[in-house]
């Protein structure tokens, strides 16, 4: 069985503390590959970057199961050089710009590091502090002097992980959760299944790694293996908090619906089975908007029944990200015990 | 100094709030404990390190203050695990959703510092006219991560929390972090030290670290009444030149220390060590400060019957952010400037502070 024990842990560290925005995966390409290298029996790079493995099963009749991951964090781009070590910037991803004044950043392949400052309080008025700071209006301040960096170049926040008793502390967290959980899927492949895994690029900007990685693919149906917003602390009137997506605590999260994917009910109820048989915590996710690589899997082919399982987790795509040690353990639980309960007769049943 | 960056990085490393100076103090004081004669402590929480002057007795004394303590943010409530903030000293709300902080606990479940991030709560927990722009401090909170019984065992209503992004070494002799202001003026002050150990001077000299400056200049207030200098010179960080900083009011960085004019200071102080800058080629930029220059130099001009005061500023990008950043250059020549003026001042030194 896979286990998040120290060794996991330690291996979520060095990913989470990997510069990869989508597009400039190849740091966390090259973990991946380090890490699976023997436990499967093809695997390849595609050409959009995206790491493939394939663990053939034992048994006589096997579903083809793919599992994604994506290997992809958001960040920025270095877009005009203005001297002096000053760097205009793009976002890459969904970033919320009301993140990104007072933090550090790391840049490129050899994570120089910047700060994106912002005006002194002293120098702005009342009504100033009113207004976001507009993407345009900040800088990646590199020092002064001869820059090691240039436009092009891609940054991501430069926080390091860090465990605080239950709970894990780290940017991107999405998905180098999910990263983790499916190197240990792989290394620990139940037999029943040929295991499809594949580390996607470019899932932030448009899930494209996992639309030509499920083209190549072809499988029986998908599972994406993602981190999904916890949107649970406490309305500011005292109110019920009546949208908060998931909750950190409660386990992993099966979507039934987001914005790309209805997810297919009999995956959604062979989880749930699964987690209900073995006693393991599960949420459902509160249907609504996003959306994982599921929505780009089983759109391949002629269609990919697809379903998405998520580690919840606080302040996606921010500096630093909260999730729960055993909301991720009960995540790697849930889709091994699932993997090795399932059988062709699934895809046989009704929808619903 | 041996390396100022190592002091440095090691010093804003330490909280030191306003009003909660120790974890600060006690560096300071190991630093400077071979470098002065005495150590004392004011009673709002300055550290005042005196070196005697050769000449005669009773001796003219010079003080020069920079102000130890950090800006940061304070407990106001607990809320489900999730702390409510208010701030201690000036902070801009717009910098801290996603800035990572140490809570100080002081409840019965140990003192042991505990590391969390400012959390912006999503668009739909906010009240609807508050979704959109910069989300105000009242609706900010800070979380542990801890479970919320592991969190009330802790932390009080009351407990600090202080900005916890480490030091960045950037290029060109650059250090971004929290609480340069002032500590970066606390290091030329140590520098100055360093370097009196191999000069004569006639005054005595009196390096204070003052208290609770951010929250209005009471560490000075009350040390320079207590010490009574006869000319103080306080050292703080001013705006540095940088992106959306660029009027009258900021200085380029890595050129050299500013020397301020203005109300505040002594217009032959000014003059004399202008003078002494231009005679040691040290590089600096003239600083005006029409009427206040929201430093120290705010207590020091009228503590007890007035004292002459001077100020040098420490250009400062992204002044009250997680990410200030000093030019290490510009502390070393402020450090250096304050040791030459203070070794030239000569017993007669006060029969020239006249007015015309």
């Amino acid at each position: 069985m896979p286990t998040i024990g120290t060794q996991q842990i330690k291996l979520l560290e060095r990913l989470c503390n990997a510069v990869a925005v989508s597009g400039d995966e190849g740091e966390v390409r090259r973990i991946v590959l380090d890490e699976i290298k023997g436990h499967a029996g093809e695997i390849r790079v595609d050409a959009l970057g995206n790491v493939l493995a394939i663990k053939q099963g034992s048994g006589r009749k096997r579903l083809r199961v793919m599992l994604s991951a994506h290997m992809d964090e958001v960040g920025f781009m270095l877009v005009t050089d203005e001297g002096e070590g000053l760097f205009r910037f793009e976002s890459i991803g969904g970033i919320d710009v009301r993140q990104l004044p007072g933090k550090a950043v790391l840049i490129g392949k050899e994570h120089v590091p910047g700060v994106i400052g912002a005006r002194p309080i002293h120098l702005t008025s009342a009504e100033e502090r009113k207004q976001k700071v507009s993407l345009e209006a900040m800088r990646i301040d590199t020092g002064p002097g001869n820059s090691k960096v240039k436009p092009g170049d891609r940054a991501t926040f430069a926080t390091r992980f860090q465990r605080n008793g239950p709970s894990l502390m780290a940017k991107a967290l999405d998905d180098r959760l999910g990263v983790v959980t499916l190197i240990e899927l792989v290394k620990h492949a139940p037999p029943e299944i040929d295991l499809l895994a594949a580390f996607t690029v470019q899932e932030e900007i448009g899930t494209r790694g996992a639309k030509v990685a499920a083209y190549a693919f072809h499988p029986d149906l998908g599972i994406a293996v993602d981190a999904t917003p916890a949107y649970d602390l406490p309305m500011w009137d005292g109110a019920e908090n009546s949208s908060y997506n998931t909750r950190v605590g409660l386990g992993p999260a099966i979507y039934v619906a987001d914005n790309l994917t209805l997810s297919d009910p009999r995956l959604v109820r062979w989880l749930t089975e699964t987690g209900d048989a073995l006693k393991i915590p599960y949420q459902f996710r509160q249907p609504g908007g996003g959306g994982t690589d599921a929505g780009a899997i089983h759109r391949a082919q002629a269609g990919v029944p697809s379903v998405s399982v998520s580690v919840p987790h606080r302040y996606s795509h921010t500096a630093i990200s909260i999730a729960r040690l055993e909301d991720w353990k009960n995540s790697v639980a849930l889709l091994q015990s699932a993997l090795a309960r399932l059988t062709p007769e699934l895809l046989a049943g009704e929808r619903a | 100094m041996t390396d100022p960056l190592a002091f440095l990085k090691d010093l804003i490393s330490a909280p030191g709030l306003s009003g909660y100076e120790d974890p600060a103090s006690k560096i300071i004081e190991e630093k400077w404990r071979p470098l002065v004669h005495e150590i004392s402590r004011g009673k709002l929480g300055s550290l005042h390190g005196l070196r005697h002057g050769t000449g005669p007795a009773p001796r003219p004394s010079v003080m020069v203050a920079t102000h130890m303590d950090a800006i940061g943010l304070m407990v106001t409530g607990i809320t489900e695990g999730f702390l409510r903030v208010t701030q201690v000293g000036g902070i801009d709300p717009r910098v801290l959703p996603g800035t990572p902080v140490m809570v100080h606990p002081t409840g019965a479940g140990g003192n042991s510092p505990i590391p969390g991030t400012v959390a912006q709560p999503s668009a739909a927990l906010l009240p609807e006219d508050e979704r959109d722009g910069p989300v105000g401090l009242n609706r900010l909170l800070v979380d542990t991560g801890l479970l919320p019984r592991q969190v009330a065992e802790r932390v009080r209503v009351g407990d600090l929390v202080s900005f916890a992004q480490p030091p960045v070494e950037l290029t060109g002799e650059t250090l971004s972090g929290h609480s340069l202001d002032n500590r970066a003026s606390v290091a030329a002050l140590t520098i100055c030290l360093e370097q009196l150990q191999s000069k004569i001077h006639t005054w005595d000299v009196w390096a204070v670290a003052t208290s609770q400056e951010e929250v209005g200049l009471l560490g000075a207030i009350g040390s320079t009444f207590e010490i009574h200098p006869t000319i103080a010179i306080v050292v703080d960080v001013t705006w540095a030149k940088g992106p959306g900083t660029s009027d009258w009011k900021a200085f380029p960085l890595g050129k050299g220390p500013t020397i301020a004019m203005g109300a505040n200071m002594h217009p032959v102080l000014y003059t004399r060590i202008k003078e002494l800058a231009d005679q040691l080629e040290i590089p600096y930029t003239l600083e005006y400060s029409p009427s206040y220059s929201g430093t120290d130099a705010g207590a020091t001009q009228v503590a007890a019957e007035g004292i002459p005061t001077l100020v040098l500023g420490i250009p400062l990008r992204y002044m009250h952010t997680p990410v200030e950043l000093v030019a290490i250059k510009d502390i070393q020549r402020a450090g250096r400037l304050l040791a030459e003026f203070i070794a030239g001042l000569g017993p007669d030194f006060m029969e020239k502070i006249v007015w015309d």
